[in-house]
């Protein structure tokens, strides 16, 4: 169908339209329009990453300016309605382990290991001596070809999921991963994972290319603050730095005999580092592993000082470095200091400064290059030293450096830990949203939406809720306060231990399992929480009450045992058995599995998923959000905790032909200030009636709509209320609907 | 004797039967008795597949007497005359009982098995019963004819269609309520559907029970000791030194788990592994790094063993084993009388459960389900209403029907409106023109009369006379005349063109059935025809002749052929 939206011509793949997909539209052109960011919160289900990609795409027709599946559609909609094939390329971007076609390394699970052995094909000293010697130095023949041909080669307009991608390059035996590299400069859509443009690691590498006026969109945004600081964080751990060590003398062999069989390369090398000269880009641009962090623009035209400017004297720095950070590591309590502490603390006691430090980055990337070393994964440790010099050394706020002897839960194992820890998610982001003119951020959950703009330290021009709109009550979220016994259920800290309150949440889910059909999945606040429940639910017998009726599936720590779970609860529900899944909020299972239709048709929270607050590194974020952006500690851990429940419960729901329970099974979810700070979405689906149930109160009001929710649902049901069609979507008073609908944040 | 080297199990002088003495022998396979006076051949052969079952005359009565029923309904009666008086009469006659007991159930299963499952095919195929009945009761063709020629497709349908397996109970572990019987001991009542459930999900355990029960404990020892065993209690943690005969089922239940775990999950909606694409090394980013704590291994464990639990139940749905054997009904234990039993190393074969693939799910079915997550259903468009495509053999002939199709032209604007204009001039021209040759009222109401249903002119062209005169009974019964004559002419044309030697003599055979299908089937029903409904006798079965014929005719023009045939 093609609409109008806010005057721009936009091809709809579908015939039908949902109401907020078109406020959706109409807000996020607008925001484009602005040439600003925004902020745009919608349901899951409802359609949005395809309301997302159908508007950019009218936009950057309008304008010559994971979900590629969708573009898929898209594309072929513009290729059957409008009868011209628009030139547009959409391609997928993963790491080497997802798109490597090396007969050997592609076989390697681990993403590290497949990294560290296709650096050891393709890196430029490996491919010259190659030359020298075919016989004995492998090289990647994908790599090669991609060398001869790879860079000249276009993609046919079309949208490339990896599959497509492998198979494109394969026919012209090229390497996908570097192919998919420089054919980003060719793609009018690029769809990667978030790291590649705000770890500025890997930023620097793969998104440098894109021109200002590109739209960058973060899907599923609701986690963003965590990324940021997850790709500027760094650990040091005592076993780390023995592995330095054992580098360390590594590299002054290698210089001894550099130095011996070739004294002209490190001069050469010396002279570059005089001038002040970085490396030529395209020597760098197969060695993702070695780029460095983000710099401050005036550091890098500077000329790298002269106490590291020779390979001894920066290995002798470096190992300075290393042994200072060993005694720092022998603490008996814990310590917390600052960037500026740290800087001036190194300087008095092993005499570094600060500039050489911020260089140590480069310099060590350099030196590698230098001694032609392949086997970059051995110095993995020293690289990681390096950018935390590099880091620490250029930004003295915003970050914390905390020493720890012990782990919280074994405090009497001595294994100290050094964090230095991010404590501001707006560093990473800020450059993103200075380079680019629009920065989308769009999720199911973004509630409250005024706290983003807050920790990311952005101004939206438009900050959007849309609700979704329903012609039955499809969902039915409630909060379970009491069991029937009336002892209040909570997972407060002081009532973990209460049998009385696992009893209770024991009859709570026997008795949900009982009148739900098929698929049940039940999230608790931690791993330690849902071991200690399920132990004493096989004493209280619960568990065989739960076996009676379903099977019972439980998550763990370990990804594959999970998986395998997973996979025998799909098929469990899928043959109408039904199935049980105990999991945990901020686990795997919640931030990457969806539970639609019949897999979840009833989701419980069993208590409120606060982080664990007692860790000193939390305390420490929380305390520089405070003292920075003014947002007390209790509304950032309760908007945390919220925004993970929220994450949680709406993995049940996808679209309006679904339907499923959501039991909120804490007392503390009734209060104003937890409940507010739900997505409108679920919000506007409590009643007051329903903020304080008892178990059985809720299994009354379960069994009566699962009655209603069972009678066939047709499109006549939804059309001209959630579901419209071209002419309903036309009418005046439909469009009057759909705005006032949206909540402006 | 036929064959001298069977086992003989029991034998038993002193038995009389029909007032002759002689000796009863019961063999590994088969009963016999022999008279005293000629000691070369047995008299009496039953094999133990014929035996229906055994009778045994009351308690206190003089004669002591055993009688054994065969499946065919006749009996034989053995006499127990032992000198040495009454007691020795019946334990003797007891002993032969109690053998009997045993030898009897396995060898009617496996005669009953084959049976039964042609008894089930026919009660579910009412056609192929139908066929049965009128092919094989009326005798024109014999039983085996009828199971290896006629019925094969039946046959072949139900060996490629199992039926859906009876899944296992979640719960059946939690079934087992223990009672406390009173003197400080647990009682577990197992029942043979709980068994089964245990050997279907756990087939460690079964085959720990068919090494050990009955040779080494017993079947009740067996479950008394699963029991205590730490397999059964989940909460503990099974160690390495103890002497349970259980825990290396634990073990192979972990190593086929983990050799699923190897496997890995590649259905990509499941693979959590696969969600992330995360680049960010180790050391680096702040998640904490996983929390191994010592202290609740007994409680991950318990979790480990419900994963377990629930992956092996839905395993056992998958792969329906056949039915476990004889479970005894109800064994009951003291959960607290450790019994000494003498636990032999288990037999090192790997166990086949290990070794069944998790299946395999290939990118493009991956592909279509993710498409099939991402697709809005209720956006798109009404699917179109499902027509039937006309499948034509051959197209020519739908096209060139009776009567050809004109060649149709198309009309201009013009055309028509000057047709339009003639037949409008015609009209006006047919009003004007005088109409002298009309019939009078009275003829035309007599010739409509006549052409209307029932009418004189009317009465041989109707088509469904037929089925209006000739009642249900008749229908139905013509019905399977039609279709036990389609079935056997079938077979008959399929010998066509008889190439080898086979197929002649299956085409005689098949002649012969024919013929006799009609002299015992057809006929009979033509004559009641005649008697009952004689005005439509002969339509009837007309066309059932003429199939007749037409076989028949091709065999003999077949036959004439043939006979000159080998003289050249």
């Amino acid at each position: 169908m093609k609409l109008n939206v806010g005057g721009l011509l936009v091809h709809f793949p579908y015939d039908y339209i949902y109401p907020e997909q078109f406020s959706y539209m109409l807000e996020l052109k607008r925001a484009l329009d602005a040439r600003g960011h925004c902020l745009l919160e919608m349901p899951s289900g409802t359609g949005k990453t395809v309301s997302l990609l159908a508007l950019i795409l009218a936009y950057m027709k309008a304008h010559p300016a994971h979900a590629l599946e969708e573009l898929r559609k898209l594309l072929n909609f513009y290729k059957d309605s409008v009868g011209e094939e628009l030139n547009f390329v959409g391609l997928a971007l993963s790491s080497r382990k997802n798109l490597c076609l090396h007969p050997d390394v592609s076989r390697e699970r681990d993403g590290k290991v497949v990294d560290a052995r296709c650096h050891a094909l393709v890196a430029p000293h490996v491919r010259e001596r190659h030359a020298r010697d075919p016989e004995n130095v492998p090289v990647c023949d994908f790599y090669e070809q991609f060398e001869r041909l790879g860079r000249d080669l276009r993609l046919p307009p079309g949208s490339y999921v990896l599959d497509d991608l492998k198979k494109f390059a394969q026919g012209y035996g090229v390497c996908p991963y570097f192919f998919a590299r420089t054919a980003i400069a060719q793609a009018n859509i690029v769809i990667y994972s978030y790291h590649y443009v705000l770890d500025p690691k890997i930023a620097e590498l793969v998104s440098k290319d894109l021109p200002k006026n590109a739209v960058v969109v973060f899907d599923e945004a609701h986690n963003i603050d965590n990324i940021c600081i997850d790709s500027m964080s760094v650990k040091i751990t005592r076993k780390l730095l023995d592995r330095c060590q054992s580098s360390i003398t590594v590299l002054e062999s290698e210089i001894a005999r550099l130095k011996e069989a070739d004294s002209m390369q490190l001069k050469n090398e010396y002279d570059r580092l005089v001038q002040g000269l970085r490396e030529a880009q395209t020597r760098r641009e197969n060695d993702a592993v070695l780029s460095n962090p983000v710099l401050p623009d005036h550091v890098l035209q500077e000329a790298v000082p002269g106490s590291i400017r020779k390979g001894e004297h920066f290995v002798a720095f470096i190992k300075r470095l290393v042994e200072y950070l060993k005694i720092r590591l022998r603490v008996q309590h814990v310590v917390q200091e600052t960037s500026a502490g740290f800087l001036s603390d190194i300087a008095s006691k092993v005499c570094i400064d600060r500039k050489p430090l911020r260089f140590c980055s480069e310099r060590l990337s350099s030196l590698i290059r230098t001694l032609e070393i392949s086997h970059t994964a051995d110095f993995s440790p020293l690289t990681l030293i390096s950018h935390f010099a590099t880091l620490v050394s250029t930004y003295t706020k915003g970050f914390t450096i905390i020493i720890e002897p012990s782990d919280d839960k074994a405090p009497t194992v001595f294994n100290p830990v050094m964090h230095f820890r991010c404590l501001d998610s707006s560093i990473a982001i800020r450059p993103v949203f200075e380079r680019f003119d629009s920065v989308v951020i769009t999720s199911g959950t973004l509630s409250p939406l005024d706290m983003y703009p807050r920790i990311l330290d952005f101004h939206p021009v438009i900050m959007a809720s849309f609700t979704m709109t329903l012609a039955r009550q499809c969902i039915l979220p409630m909060i379970v306060g009491k069991g029937n016994d009336q002892v209040a259920l909570t997972s407060k800290f002081e009532a973990r231990e209460d049998t009385a309150v696992i009893r209770n949440y024991g009859t709570l889910l026997s008795e949900t399992v009982a009148v739900v059909p098929d698929g049940v999945v039940c999230f608790f606040t931690s791993y330690l929480y849902m071991e200690n429940v399920v132990a004493a639910w096989y004493d209280q017998g619960v568990i065989d009450q739960i076996q009676k009726h379903k099977l019972l599936f439980i998550e763990t720590q370990d990804a594959a045992e999970t998986s395998l779970a997973l996979l025998n609860y799909i098929k469990a529900c899928e043959n109408g058995r039904g199935a049980v899944l105990l999991s945990v909020a901020r686990g795997k299972v919640s931030e990457g599995v969806d539970f639609d239709h019949h897999l979840g048709r009833a989701v419980l929270m069993f208590g409120i998923p606060y982080v664990y607050t007692q860790s000193k590194i939390l305390r420490a974020r929380l305390d520089y959000l405070r003292d920075t952006f003014q947002i007390r500690e209790n509304d950032f851990l309760t908007f945390d905790a919220m925004r993970h429940a929220a994450q949680c419960v709406g993995r049940a729901m996808r679209g309006k032909t679904d339907y499923g329970i959501m039991i909120f099974a804490d007392k503390r979810f009734g209060r104003i200030d937890k409940k507010g700070k739900l997505p409108k979405w679920i919000q506007e689906h409590i009643r007051d009636s329903m903020c304080n149930l008892s178990t059985e109160e809720a299994i009354q009001i379960s069994k009566k709509w699962l009655r209603q929710m069972a009678q066939p649902f047709t499109r006549e049901d939804q059309l001209g209320i959630s579901l419209l069609t071209y002419e309903q979507l036309q009418t005046e008073e439909m469009q009057e609907k759909i705005q006032k609908k949206v909540v402006q944040g | 004797m036929s064959r001298s080297a069977e086992n003989i199990l029991v034998q038993v002088a002193n038995v009389k039967h029909k007032k002759n003495d002689g000796t009863l022998y019961l063999m590994s396979e088969r009963l016999a008795w022999m008279m005293k006076s000629k000691s070369d051949a047995f008299n009496i052969v039953h094999k133990y597949g014929d035996i229906k079952t055994q009778k045994i005359s009351p308690e206190g009565k003089s004669k002591i007497q055993l009688q054994i029923v065969l499946h065919d309904g006749s009996s034989t009666s053995f006499h127990f005359v032992n000198p040495e008086g009454h007691g020795t009469q019946v334990a003797e006659r007891n002993n032969v009982k109690e053998m009997l007991v045993q030898l009897l159930p396995r060898f009617k299963r496996k005669v009953n098995k084959e049976l039964e499952e042609k008894n089930r095919m026919l009660s579910e195929n009412p056609g192929l019963l139908q066929l049965y009945k009128d092919l094989v009761i009326t005798q024109i063709i014999t039983t085996e004819e009828f199971w290896a020629q006629h019925a094969q497709k039946a046959v072949a349908g139900a060996k490629a269609h199992v039926g859906q397996g009876v899944g296992v109970s979640g719960s059946f572990l939690g079934d087992i309520k223990p009672q406390a019987d009173g003197a400080n001991g647990l009682k577990y009542n197992l029942t043979p559907d709980i068994i089964q459930s245990i050997f279907k999900t756990y087939p460690a355990v079964k085959k720990k029970h068919m090494e050990n029960v009955p040779m080494k404990i017993t079947e009740q020892e067996f479950w008394t000791k699963f029991f205590q065993s730490h397999y059964f209690h989940r909460d503990r943690v099974h160690g390495h030194g103890l002497k349970d005969i259980f825990t290396d089922c634990a073990k192979e239940d972990d190593k086929s788990i983990k050799e699923q775990l190897k496997r890995g999950v590649n259905d990509t909606v499941a693979n959590i592994s696969a969600f992330s694409d995360n680049t960010i090394d180790e050391n680096y980013g702040a998640s904490e790094a996983v929390v191994k704590n010592a202290a609740n291994i007994v409680h991950q464990s318990i979790i480990k063993r419900f994963n377990q639990h629930s992956i092996m139940v839905m395993r056992a749905a998958e792969s329906p084993l056949p039915p476990a054997a004889n479970a005894t009904s109800t064994t009951s234990g003291g959960a607290n009388k450790p019994t000494a039993v003498n636990i032999h190393p288990p037999a090192n074969g790997s166990s086949k459960s290990a070794a069944q693939s998790v299946p395999v799910v290939d990118p493009a079915v991956a592909g279509k389900r993710l498409r099939e997550k991402l697709d809005y259903e209720d956006l798109e468009a009404p699917a179109p209403k499902k027509t039937s495509a006309l499948n034509l053999a051959k197209v020519e002939r739908y096209l060139n029907g009776p009567t050809p199709a004109q060649p149709s032209e198309f009309l201009t604007q013009e055309q028509i409106a000057h047709s339009r204009q003639v037949i409008l001039s015609m009209v006006h021209d047919w009003e004007s023109a005088n109409c002298t040759q009309i019939l009078s009222q009275a003829q035309a109401v007599g010739a409509l009369v006549d052409l209307s249903p029932g009418g004189s002119l009317m009465q041989s062209g109707r088509r469904n006379d037929l089925a209006d005169q000739c009642p249900q009974s008749v229908q139905i019964e013509l019905r399977q005349l039609y279709t036990s004559l389609c079935e056997l002419a079938r077979h008959f044309w399929a010998c066509f063109p008889p190439t080898t030697p086979q197929l002649q003599d299956k085409a005689a055979k098949m002649y012969e059935t024919l013929k006799k299908f009609q002299q015992v089937k057809l006929r009979p029903f033509e004559n009641e025809l005649a008697r009952n409904y004689t005005s439509i006798s002969g339509q009837l079965t007309s066309h059932i002749n003429q199939m007749l014929e037409s076989a028949f005719r091709k065999y003999a023009s077949w036959k004439q052929k043939k006979i000159p045939g080998p003289k050249r």
